[in-house]
C-alpha cells in the first residue's frame, strides 16, 4: 500500500465550506439550473473543498448550458468547454501545458492549481467515455466528477448508459414494447477503477461531508481521480423540487447507490446501509417508475442484490489492505448519520 | 386524410417513414431530438429497428452497417453531429451504401446558438469529408416539404448508392404547420432488388446488401467493381465516382429542383432555399404589388446545384440576390455558374435571426436601383 492513504484525509466542514464560499465564491448563484436539482450543491461541495487555485473543465450538459447564458455566467474560476464528447481531452491539454511549463521553470511561478473536470451521465458514461479512457490511461494529474442524474436531461430526458432498469425515458418509453428502460447501468465506476488509476469513488447528493471527504482524498493521491455523484433530477427523475435529497437517500439506503472508493485498486465501503431497504422504497419516490408491476420491481431487486453481493465480495477481499492502516479513522459517514445540506 | 398541425421534424419522420425506412440509429440533439424520439415511438410498432447510440459517429456508422445488413436507414442530427458524421458520410460515399441523413441546421461553428436556426452546413453538407464525391443534397421550405424531400431522399439513396443529406433547420423542424400527410404504408419486408449474383457488387450496378448470392467485401479503401482494394496509381475508383457524378448531374429530379415563381417577367430575381425562400416569396409578393419584376428561384435541390435554371436565370434578369441564413455560402458557386452573365448580390446573416421579407424586399430594390444606374 502506498505511504499517501496513511495520512487521514477529513472533510470539510460545512461551516468551512460556507466560510470558503463567502471568501472566495467559486460558482454563483443566478445561473439557471431548476429548483431542485442536485447540481450545484455538487459543484459547491467539490469546489469549496479543494484549497488553492482550481481550473474547470465543463462537458456539455445541464451544468455547462445552465451557467453560461451569455452574457452573464455562474463562474469565478477559469473555466473552459469544448463540445460534448472531449472534457477529459480538453483537460489533458491543459493539465500537460502546464506540467511542461512548470518543468521549464523560470518565469512560471504561478500556484499549481487542481484542474477539475465536470461531466454529466451522458457526456461520460457514453459520448465521452473514449476521451475519459485515454486522460486516465495516460495517468493526467486531474479530478473529473461525474454528476450521474441518470440519463440526457439537457436534451429532453432521453436513456443514458447510466439509466436504472424500468425508467421511464424519451426513448425508453412504457407501451407494448417496453416497459422502460429493458437495462439497467453500466457500471462505469468499476470501469474507471479498472484503469488502475490512484483514485474512484461513488459519492451522492445526500451526505455532503462524505462527498468533501472524498474530493480531498482524491486530490491529495496526486493523479488521475475519478468521484461518480448521485445527482437528483427533479424534471427527468418526477419529483418535487424539495424531495431530491430524500430521493438520493433512500438510492443509497437500499443499495441501489453504494457509496464506495476504490483506492489504489481496493475497494472499501463508506456507508453500510443497516439494514440494507426494499428497492420499492426508491422506485416509489418517482414518477419515472410508476407504471412498474411488481414482476418488474422484483427483477429490479434482483439486479440490485446481485450487483450489492459482487460489491461487497471485493469489499470483503480487499478488507484487510484497510485494516492495516488508519484510513477508517477517517471516516465521515458513521452508521446512520446521513444527510445534511452544505449550505 | 385529415388537416393536422404538424412540427417539421414529425413530418420528416412520416417522410422517411413513407419512403421506406426501417432502420433509425441517432442521438440526441437540439433541435433535432425529435426525430430521435418519434422515431423511437414509431419504428419498433412497425417492426422496424431504434437504436439510440452513444454517438453521433456511432449513429453514422451503424446507418452504413444497417444499409449492408438490408434495411433502409437514416439518422439525423445537427451541426456538432453533423461535424462527427462526416468520416462515415465519406465512407458510405466510396462503398455507394445508400442511406439518409437529416441535419437540422442550427448556428454554428461548434456549439453556436443551438436553438436557433442557420443554413450555415451548405457547403459541410457538399464538401464536409474528404476527397470527392457524389453529392445529393436537399432541402425544404415548409412542414409539407420536410416530408416529401425527406421521402424522395430514399428514392434518390437507392438509385444512385449514395447518402443522400436533407438540410432543414431550426425554424421548420420546430414549426408546426397545417398540413394533410398521406396515411402511412403497411410495414412490409422491403427487400433490395439487388442484383442476379453475377454482377459486380460495385460501380453502376444495383445495391445488395449482405445475405446475397455472394460474399461481398466493403471496404473504405479504393477498390475495383468486385470490391477488392486497388490502392495503387490509376484507381478504378477514379472511374466510379466519375460515373456516380455524372448520373446525379443527369437526374432530371435533382436538375430540375427548382421552382420559380413570378420569374416569366422578371428584371431582378432572388435566389433562396429552405425558410429562407418562405420570406423572400413575401418579398416578392410585396414588391410585385408596388409594380416591380421582381421573381424568385427557389432551390429544393443544392446538390447538385441547379445550373441549367440559374443560367437561364442569369441570362433574362439584370441581377440576382442571393439570400441565405449565413455569411456567404451558396452564393460563391451560384456566382461561379453564372460566370458574370448578370449582377450576383448577397444577402445574409448568421446571428440565429431570420430574414424578414422586408429586408429582402429594401435589398432587391437596391440592387434593381444599382443595375439601372
Amino acid at each position: 500500500m502506498s505511504t499517501h492513504i496513511t495520512e487521514p484525509v477529513f472533510p470539510r466542514s460545512i461551516r468551512a465550506m460556507a466560510e470558503h464560499e463567502e471568501a472566495e465564491p467559486r460558482f454563483l448563484g443566478g445561473h439557471a439550473l431548476c429548483a431542485g436539482c442536485g447540481i450545484p450543491m455538487v459543484v459547491r461541495t467539490v469546489l469549496n473543498s479543494i484549497d488553492g487555485p482550481v481550473v474547470v473543465v465543463n462537458a456539455t450538459g445541464c451544468l455547462e448550458v445552465a451557467t453560461t447564458r451569455y452574457p452573464e455566467t455562474a463562474w469565478n474560476v477559469p473555466w473552459l468547454h469544448v463540445a460534448f464528447e472531449n472534457a477529459a481531452a480538453v483537460m489533458s491539454g491543459i493539465e500537460a501545458a502546464d506540467r511542461a511549463l512548470r518543468r521549464r521553470g523560470g518565469a512560471y511561478t504561478v500556484e499549481s492549481p487542481t484542474f477539475v473536470v465536470f461531466g454529466g451521465d451522458g457526456g461520460t458514461y457514453d459520448i465521452g467515455l473514449q476521451s475519459l479512457s485515454g486522460a486516465l490511461d495516460r495517468g493526467h494529474r486531474f479530478l473529473y466528477v461525474c454528476y450521474d442524474n441518470q440519463a440526457y436531461m439537457n436534451t429532453g430526458i432521453q436513456r443514458s448508459g447510466a439509466t436504472p432498469m424500468g425508467s421511464r425515458t424519451a426513448t425508453t418509453p412504457v407501451g407494448q414494447a417496453h416497459s422502460g428502460s429493458p437495462r439497467g447501468r453500466k457500471d462505469l465506476t468499476a470501469i474507471v477503477a479498472a484503469h488502475q488509476i490512484p483514485y474512484a469513488a461513488q459519492a451522492s447528493a445526500v451526505d455532503f461531508a462524505d462527498l468533501s471527504r472524498k474530493v480531498r482524498r482524491a486530490v491529495q493521491m496526486g493523479g488521475s481521480a475519478f468521484l461518480n455523484v448521485l445527482t437528483p433530477c427533479p424534471l427527468g427523475w418526477g419529483f418535487t423540487a424539495r424531495e431530491g435529497i430524500a430521493v438520493v437517500r433512500e438510492a443509497v439506503e437500499t443499495g441501489l447507490w453504494p457509496l464506495y472508493e476504490v483506492i489504489e485498486g481496493r475497494y472499501r465501503l463508506t456507508y453500510e446501509p443497516d439494514p440494507r431497504q426494499s428497492v420499492d422504497r426508491f422506485l416509489a419516490t418517482q414518477t419515472r417508475f410508476r407504471h412498474l408491476g411488481p414482476d418488474e420491481k422484483a427483477a429490479i431487486q434482483d439486479t440490485v442484490d446481485r450487483d450489492w453481493h459482487r460489491l461487497m465480495d471485493r469489499v470483503e477481499a480487499d478488507r484487510r489492505f484497510f485494516d492495516r492502516d488508519d484510513i477508517l479513522t477517517d471516516q465521515s459517514f458513521r452508521g446512520r448519520q446521513v444527510g445534511g445540506s452544505p449550505l | 386524410m385529415a388537416l393536422r398541425m404538424v412540427m417539421g421534424n414529425e413530418a420528416a419522420v412520416q417522410g422517411a417513414l413513407a419512403g421506406g425506412c426501417d432502420f433509425y440509429a441517432g442521438y440526441p440533439i437540439t433541435p433535432a431530438t425529435e426525430i430521435l424520439e418519434e422515431m423511437g415511438r414509431r419504428l419498433p410498432p412497425r417492426g422496424g429497428v431504434f437504436l439510440q447510440m452513444e454517438d453521433e459517429l456511432a449513429a453514422m456508422a451503424a446507418v452504413v452497417g444497417a444499409a449492408w445488413g438490408g434495411a433502409r436507414a437514416m439518422t439525423a442530427t445537427s451541426g456538432p453531429g453533423f461535424s462527427l458524421m462526416q468520416e462515415h458520410i465519406g465512407y458510405a460515399a466510396i462503398t455507394q451504401t445508400p442511406c439518409v441523413v437529416i441535419d437540422v441546421q442550427r448556428g454554428g461553428p461548434s456549439t453556436g446558438l443551438p436553438t436557433l436556426p442557420a443554413q450555415g452546413d451548405v457547403m459541410q453538407a457538399r464538401y464536409g469529408t474528404h476527397g470527392d464525391r457524389p453529392a445529393i443534397v436537399l432541402t425544404a421550405s415548409s412542414v409539407r416539404e420536410a416530408y416529401t424531400t425527406t421521402r424522395k431522399a430514399f428514392q434518390l439513396a437507392e438509385r444512385h448508392r449514395t447518402p443522400v443529406v436533407v438540410l432543414l433547420d431550426a425554424v421548420i423542424a420546430h414549426m408546426r404547420e397545417p398540413v394533410e400527410l398521406p396515411p402511412l404504408p403497411e410495414p412490409a419486408l422491403n427487400p433490395w432488388p439487388g442484383s442476379s449474383g453475377t454482377e459486380p457488387p460495385f460501380g453502376a450496378h444495383p445495391f445488395t446488401p449482405f445475405g446475397g448470392p455472394s460474399p461481398i467485401v466493403v471496404t473504405g479503401l479504393s477498390h475495383g467493381e468486385d470490391g477488392w482494394p486497388r490502392t495503387g496509381a490509376g484507381q478504378a475508383t477514379e472511374r466510379m465516382l466519375k460515373d456516380a457524378i455524372a448520373g446525379i448531374a443527369e437526374d432530371p429530379s435533382l436538375t430540375q429542383g427548382v421552382e420559380r415563381y413570378c420569374m416569366d417577367d422578371a428584371t431582378v430575381a432572388v435566389v433562396a432555399y429552405g425558410i429562407t425562400a418562405r420570406a423572400a416569396h413575401a418579398a416578392v409578393e410585396t414588391l410585385r404589388a408596388e409594380g416591380e419584376r421582381a421573381g424568385l428561384l427557389k432551390l429544393d435541390v443544392l446538390w447538385p446545384l441547379p445550373e441549367a435554371a440559374l443560367l437561364e436565370a442569369a441570362e433574362q434578369v439584370d441581377g440576382l440576390l442571393v439570400v441565405e441564413m449565413n455569411l456567404g455560402q451558396l452564393v460563391m458557386p451560384v456566382r461561379a455558374v453564372v460566370g458574370g452573365r448578370t449582377h450576383v448580390a448577397h444577402l445574409g446573416r448568421a446571428d440565429g435571426l431570420l430574414l424578414s421579407p422586408d429586408v429582402i424586399a429594401r435589398r432587391l430594390q437596391a440592387l434593381t436601383a444599382s443595375v439601372r444606374s
